[in-house]
This record gives C-alpha cells, structure tokens and sequence, in this order.
C-alpha cells in the first residue's frame, strides 16, 4: 500500500511537470501577443520600447528557454503576475479556490444526500413504476446542458418572481452572510440538479448488485429488519463503487463548475480559468490551469485508495 | 427503445428537411432583418425572427443538422480510433498496451473542459495552417469534431482492447491462427463481431455527451462560429436578451435537451438489448 501510493505520487510529480510544459506551450499559441497587448493598452510606446519589452519579457528566446525560466521561477513560488488583476498569480487564485469549494462542497453535498435516498428507494423496487421513473428523471438530469438549466433557473426565480439574485457572490463589504447565502442558492441548485442523476444511477446500481448478494439472503434468512439489510449490510458494500465515483467527482472540484460559475458570474476558480484564457492572461491561466490539474490527479489516487480501504478483497502492490 | 429510436429520428427529419422549407418561406437561416427584429409567430417566419430578424425555426433547423452531423461524425471517429487503439494494445500486448492504456487513463486524470477551452481557442495560424484555412466558416465544425475525439475515443479504446484479450485466447481464434489465418484477417473476423455489441451501445451514448460538449463550446462563443447557426450559439445570444425575450432561449435549449436525452435512451435500450444479465424492459 505504501508502496502503491509512494510510485503513483511520483508519477502525479512527473505527469504535472510534463502537463505544465504541454500547457505552457498551449497557451503561446492562443491568439494574441502579451507585447502587441501592452501596445494596445498605451498607444505611446514607441518601437525603440516594444524592443526592450520584448528582450525584458524574453519572448523571442526558445519555447523550452522561457519554459525553464518559468518553472524555476514557479518553484520559488513566483508565479508572476496577473494581467487581468494587477494581483501576484497567487493571490487572486487563493480566494477563488476557497469559493468554488464552499459552492461545489454544499452542491455535493446536497446532490449525494438526494441521490442515496432516491438511489436506495429505486434499488429497494427494482422494475416497478417507481424505479421506472427514477431512471427516466437520472436520464432527464444527465441530458440537460447546465448552461441551458441554469438560464432557466435565473429567467424562472431571478427574472420572473424576483425571488433570488442572479449572479455574482453578494455578501457585500460587511460581508453579510444572508445575502451571500440567496446569491449561492441558485448555482447550487443548478449543479445539484445536473449531479443527481448521475449519482442516482450510480447508487443505483451498486444497491441492486448490493441486494442481490448471498450475505443478504444469509441477512434475510437469520431475520434481519428491513432496514438493518438496507443501511448495515447491502449499503456498506454498495459504498465501494459509490465513493470511487464520488472521489473521481471531487477531482472535478477546480474547475467542474466553470458553466455555472459562468452563467452566474460566481466569482470561482472555473470562471477565473475561462476569463484567464479568454483574457490572454497567460500567468494566471497556466498556473489555474496546473492547479486544476493537480487536483484532478490527487483524487483519482484519492478514489484508488479509498477503493482499497472500503474493500478488504482489495490490494495494491 | 422504439420511444427514443422514434424521436431522433423525427429531430433529424425535420432538421433535415430545413433547406426546403427555407425555399418555401423564401429565406435562409442567415438572413438578417432589421425591420422585422423579435417578430412574433406568423406565416412568414412560424416560431417568429430573433434579435437580427432572422427567421428562428430555419436556425433551429440548421442548428439540428450541425449538431447531429458534428455528433455522428465525431461518434464514428472516435469509436474507429479506439476500436484501432484497442485492438493494437489487446493483440499485440506487452510494452504497446502498457504506453496506450496508460495514455488513455491519463485522459481521464485531467480537467477536460478547462483543457477543451484552451485548445478550442488556439490560434491554428500559429501552428501553421495557412491564415485562409484558419478564418474558414467550415474549420469550426472540424476543430470541434476533433477536439472531441480527443476526449471520447478512451471508451471505446478500453472496451475493444478487453475483448480483445478475451477472444484471442479463445479456442476458435487459436483453431484460425493455427489454420494460417493472418492478424487482420482474425481481428477483422473473429475479434472484431465480439466487441460489436458494447461498442454500439458506447457510441450511441457518447453521441449525446459529444451533443452537450459542442453545445458548451458553442455557448462560450469557441464552438460553431456565425454564420453557421448552432443550438449553443443561439443560447448564447439569447442570454443578453434574456428579459425582453425568453423564449429565444427557451427553444433552442428544448432541442438540445431533447437530443441529448433521445441519444441516452437509445444507447441504454441497446444496452439492456444486447446484455443478457440486464432484465429486459425495452
């Protein structure tokens, strides 16, 4: 087990090294020039300053040159600066990572809580009408596109009834949570709505299986209740798929609300990431984009080991 | 299955049948109008004009046909490319399936829209494709039909090579190779018709998830560029509009929805088909 966690937390180190070079190298090909940028911001550079710009800021050496230059600098924790907010990378990425968690956090939460009751009922009555409706709503959840869902929503409870804000985090200077929280119900709902349905059938699934097993029968026969079967003996070992699915989720944390967060102008690390690119704000692109990653990465190792540790059948070497 | 086999069908028949009824209403889906901007119903133009006065039900039609021609093709390449995938790493086995299967799990270890978002906005000018080639209205449809096989063909890639090591320790493979039967000739024949069966149902569904990806693209102005009309896009215009006129983001968002959920029916239907341990309700 140590070893198994020790080899893949080398290979995350070297697929992030390797992911950070194909970045780096992606975004010098994005449309527009950092130097022509500045041109256009101050129409009084003249040509004799565009040269010197251009030596200062290197972008005339090779890619793997300025590559090197931009790594060791990242090491050193200088992530350089950001365009689009006058702020060092750091900075401005920090807070916007502590927003998306509170708005992915609670919509997990939300949608897990949803889907292992509507996931359990379904399982309970397999092929009956019931289950037959469940299945259609996690097709009809998994078939909306979340922009489409969250126009809804806003043209419904913020443009029709007035009822909820549409976009933007409220909270205000005196950072009043009141408001904060009816500026979060909607991309909450949103993104609970569009993760239900896949987590349902997931859960799903792995109950039917979960019931289907001898050590139930076995329950059954030695007159175990209903609902020692379903919470103490089937859901434990329907926890095992569900929680790899759960932890892959959670890789999805950085930038898997970068829709919602769009549609909602939630100031969140998916929005920062699309206006960064959008923006040709390159610093801050690049290390968002490597920040996504590494997340990404460390919950996949994150759904292995917890794979392991709820199934004892289960062994790495 | 005959539910959602029935109502693709429909949506592709009446998208398809756009260029004909345009010749019957005299227009076509680009025509701006700026006397008649955010018309009503009428028997000029049946579901009304949008913010340029162009006609709504001829870009809806348009935007069938890119969406389901994008989502078709991009289906069938990546289901050819991970079936070759698949069948390159099963068969020939060792340090060839290590490398390919480890490239397809790092597919999944990464944020892919972020990425799809970054490529999508690349200037192909940059990496050398001539400046007339890269403005063209047709490259959007292909960038994007190439940006998603990127992402989907790991699917069909992972099941092909499964099957793949399965049958060719089968005895009938062995009976072939020991006839003098060529490689081709057994993955073609005898490897190929066992995997047949997920890998329909596979690219069934993933039409759907190929639908919503470009529908998001287009949406953030990266997809199917003007003047070609596109579900997304047109989503992406209503949203400005969003008070004055709802509806214009109503229909196009109705359409996506119900492709999207037609593709997923479809694909699960063939699956409970095709799987004899799935009990069958079709």
């Amino acid at each position: 087990m140590i070893r198994f966690t020790t080899v893949r937390l080398v290979e995350i180190a070297a697929m992030l090294v390797l992911m950070s070079f194909v970045i780096y190298a992606l975004i010098g090909l994005m449309p527009g020039d950092p130097i022509d940028l500045m041109l256009g911001a101050d129409p009084h550079l003249t040509a004799a300053d565009v040269a010197r710009l251009k030596l200062l800021y290197g972008v005339d050496r090779p890619l793997l040159e300025r590559y090197l230059a931009w790594a060791q600098a990242a090491l050193q924790g200088d992530l350089g600066y950001s365009r689009l907010f006058l702020t060092p990378v750091a900075a401005t990425l920090l807070p916007r990572l502590g927003n998306s968690l509170i708005l992915m956090g609670s919509s997990f939460v939300l949608a897990f809580a949803a889907s292992l009751g509507l996931g359990i009922a379904a399982a309970r009555r397999p092929l009956s009408r019931f289950d037959g409706a469940i299945n259609l709503a996690c097709f009809a959840g998994v078939s909306l596109p979340t922009f489409w869902l969250a126009l809804i929503l806003i043209l419904v409870f913020a443009e029709g009834l007035g009822w909820l804000p549409a976009s933007g985090m409220g909270g205000g200077e005196a950072g009043d949570l009141g408001d904060r929280l009816r500026h979060l119900v909607l991309p909450v709902a949103t993104l609970t709505i569009v993760n239900t349905g896949g987590y349902t059938r997931y859960v799903r699934a792995a109950m039917r299986d979960a019931l289907g097993q001898d050590h139930i029968r076995t329950a059954r026969a030695k007159g175990a209740g209903e609902g020692r079967i379903i919470w103490h003996h089937a859901l434990r070992s329907a926890m095992v798929p569900v929680a790899t699915i759960l932890a892959l989720s959670f890789g999805t944390l950085v930038s898997g609300a970068l829709v919602t967060e769009e549609m909602f102008a939630y100031p969140g690390m998916g929005k920062l990431i699309f206006d960064a690119v959008m923006g040709n704000d390159f610093n801050l692109a690049l290390a968002a984009l490597l920040l996504a990653t590494a997340v990404t990465m460390f919950a996949n190792l994150a759904a292995d080991l917890a794979y392991a540790w709820l199934d004892p059948r289960v062994k790495y070497s | 299955m005959r539910f959602p086999a029935l109502l693709l069908a429909v949506i592709a028949a009446v998208s398809l049948a756009g260029p004909l009824v345009a010749h019957f209403l005299g227009a076509d889906p680009a025509t701006v109008d700026l006397l008649h901007r955010f018309a009503g119903p009428s028997l000029a133009h049946p579901l009304g004009t949008d913010e340029l006065g162009r006609d709504i039900l001829l870009r809806l039609m348009e935007g069938g046909r890119v969406s389901l021609t994008i989502g078709i093709a991009a289906a069938l390449a990546a289901a050819a490319a991970g079936t070759a995938v698949g069948l390159t790493a099963g068969y020939v086995g060792g340090w060839t399936d290590r490398v390919l299967m480890r490239l397809a799990d790092g597919m999944i270890a990464l944020p892919l829209l972020p990425l799809l978002i970054v490529l999508a906005a690349l200037d192909l000018h940059k990496i050398g494709v001539s400046r007339a080639f890269a403005d063209s209205p047709g490259i959007s449809l292909v960038r994007i039909v190439v940006l998603t096989v990127l992402v989907v063909w790991t699917t069909a890639a992972r099941l092909v090579r499964g099957a793949t090591l399965v049958t060719k320790r089968r005895d009938f493979v062995r009976a072939a190779q020991s006839l003098g039967a060529g490689v081709p000739h057994i993955l073609w024949r005898h490897v190929l018709p066992n995997v047949m069966a997920p890998l329909v149902v596979a690219t069934t569904l993933s039409v759907g998830d190929i639908i919503l990806l470009e529908s998001v693209l287009s949406f953030l102005g990266l997809g199917v560029q003007p003047p070609l009309a596109s579900w997304g896009s047109m989503l992406s215009n209503a949203e400005e509009l969003i008070s004055s006129s709802p509806l214009l983001a109503v229909y196009p968002g109705v359409m996506i929805f119900l492709t999207v959920i037609a593709c997923n029916l479809l694909g699960d239907a063939l699956l409970r088909r095709f799987d004899p341990r799935e009990p069958g309700r079709v």
